[in-house]
């Protein structure tokens, strides 16, 4: 009778396992139990759910949802690991903070610890455009010598980390121009050469033989002199570079001289003030002082 | 089955009823559609009607035109291939990326370009870490800027005008879906994506107007031609930047 099979399933003669009634063709399926230590992992999966939703926070509700036992939030934790490493930081650099930049120098522990938090922060936010160790690109000037656009007192230095250059979202930015003399029409085709002649001249470059130096000297001391002086040794005050040295942020090949005149140059920086705290800016500082010739 | 007569073998228990939705497929199927959709109900639906899911802070605001049409770009080159755009609220990518995402910042993102694949860094915050010229530089040749990275160069964005007449198209879009976006907005969509690389343009001072705190500056240089690296950075400027972290009050979202 079908049913009889249906209610009480045949037991198969080679395993001793019941079937589970279904057949096709002729072939029976043994109703094989689930392997018991899979079956109590999975028990205790569910009991495990059971807990989590009670000691986390689970399940949504009308208006909220379920805090869980301790009321744990990411957010809260993720607060407490930084209060924890904020402790941690203020602890050893007791006197960070406070201390000038006079008094973190002669303090060789001050000292060590500035300039370690300071090479994390370099590595970190500032290796992208100033090259590690402070070599900097063509553009990005080098930290690492004793050649400075800005000024490279530390009280300088911290001003620029602060409120960085051209950087327009800043009310403290740096700023100051190079113009661009011949997209402007300020100065004509031949000026521009004969100022870019004399200008490496000042530097100790190769000049052309035919150049009219003399020229190139007025040109000069009518639009060039009111930044870079009349010497060409620069103003730190403008962000005027010297043009009597041989670092050139944008490099010395006639071509690159002439292309600043053209278009002018505007490189910028970013402010850190918003993104850094102003003990890691400070450390920064001291940091990048110590690359090159911090004065 | 209560009608079962007393003589009937009584061994049917309630787990040998499987066998209706075994042997009838549309039962089944109306089964598998209830189980489903109780799991959607619980852990899908509350997110549209808890408030708390998304945090109040100010200064969210829907994307500029160009900045819309950059995130296009990023989407196009697959830029969320390797970068993420989620600070996870750890201690140290709190450390690295600044303050953790939240919900509110990318509630304007249709979808959100959160991620988990980090071949390159996390740029939730990557709005004003580098200088316009930087990231046109790095756009170009990455290996100019940081010697070290394996990041492509992506040189034709520069030189590619950004097609944009689909922009008040896209913005309406994006508004079916949520974006607040005006009829005024719609309206001047491609005037106010001119203006935005131009200080100079009469309009430019109409799109800090509609998006407040836009940033509008010549991107890639040149104020006149609109390139396809134009929208991306000023789209890559904007990331991360519209909440002002001094006024956020992290107490008072604790979730």
């Amino acid at each position: 009778m079908a049913d009889d099979k249906h209610t009480q399933p045949e037991v198969d003669r080679l395993t001793g396992i019941a079937t589970t009634g279904h057949e096709w063709d002729g072939i029976k399926e043994l109703n094989t139990p689930l392997p018991r230590w899979w079956l109590w992992t999975f028990y205790v999966t569910i009991v495990w759910a059971i807990g989590y939703m009670v000691v986390y926070p689970a399940i949504p509700l009308i208006s909220s949802h379920t805090v869980g036992l301790f009321g744990y939030t990411n957010r809260a934790a993720v607060q407490v690991e930084l209060d924890k490493l904020q402790a941690q930081r203020n602890a050893q650099a007791a006197g960070l903070a406070d201390a000038t930049f006079e008094q973190i120098k002669a303090n060789p522990d001050l000292n060590r610890i500035a300039l370690a938090r300071g090479k994390a922060a370099f590595g970190d936010n500032c290796m992208g455009c100033h090259g590690a160790g402070g070599m900097g690109f063509v553009g990005y000037p080098n930290l690492a010598d004793d050649d400075w656009i800005w000024g490279g007192k530390p009280e300088q230095i911290q001003q620029t980390i602060l409120h960085g250059i051209r950087w327009d979202q800043n009310t403290e930015t740096r700023v100051g121009n190079m113009p661009a003399f011949g997209r402007t029409g300020m100065l004509k085709r031949d000026e521009i050469a004969e100022s870019v002649e004399y200008v490496r001249s000042l530097a100790g470059l190769d000049v052309e033989k035919t150049a009219n130096l003399a020229k190139g000297k007025e040109v000069f001391a009518a639009n060039c002199a009111s930044c870079h002086g009349d010497e060409g040794k620069g103003n730190q005050e403008l962000g005027a570079p010297s043009l009597t040295d041989a670092i050139w942020l944008y490099g010395n090949s006639r071509a690159a001289m002439t292309e600043g005149l053209v278009n002018g140059r505007a490189g910028a920086m970013p402010a850190w003030s918003g993104r850094l705290d102003a003990v890691t800016i400070k450390a920064l500082t001291v940091y990048v002082g110590s690359l090159g010739g911090g004065q | 089955m209560t009608n079962v007569p007393a003589t009937a073998p009584r061994k049917t228990s309630l787990w040998a009823k499987h066998k209706i939705f075994e042997t009838n497929s549309i039962i089944l199927i109306l089964g598998v559609l209830i189980v489903i959709s109780i799991g959607g109900l619980v852990e899908i639906a509350p997110l549209f009607y808890l408030q708390s899911t998304i945090e109040k802070v100010k200064g969210v605001r829907p994307y500029s035109p160009l900045e819309l049409a950059g995130r296009a770009i990023y989407v196009r080159e697959g830029c969320y291939n390797c970068h993420s755009q989620m600070i996870r609220p750890l201690r140290d990518e709190v450390e690295r990326y600044g303050p953790y995402s939240l919900a509110a910042e990318s509630m304007y993102d249709k979808p959100f370009q959160w991620g988990s694949k980090r071949t390159g860094p996390d740029l939730a915050r990557v709005g004003g870490k580098y200088s316009d010229e930087w990231q046109l530089r790095h756009l170009i040749d990455p290996r100019a800027v940081v010697p070290q990275s394996i990041m492509p160069a992506y040189p034709w964005l520069a030189t590619t005008d950004l097609k944009y007449n689909d922009i008040a198209i896209d913005m309406k879009v994006n508004r079916l879906s949520g974006v607040p976006y005006t009829d005024e907005m719609i309206l001047n969509a491609e005037a106010d994506l001119r203006a935005q690389i131009n200080p100079e343009d009469p309009g430019a001072a109409d799109v800090e107007r509609r998006y407040p705190k836009a940033i509008i500056r010549s991107f890639a240089g040149d104020p006149k031609r609109v390139t396809e690296a134009d929208a991306l950075i000023a789209y890559l400027q904007v990331l991360g930047t519209m909440v002002d972290f001094k006024l956020y009050d992290n107490k008072a979202n604790l979730r």
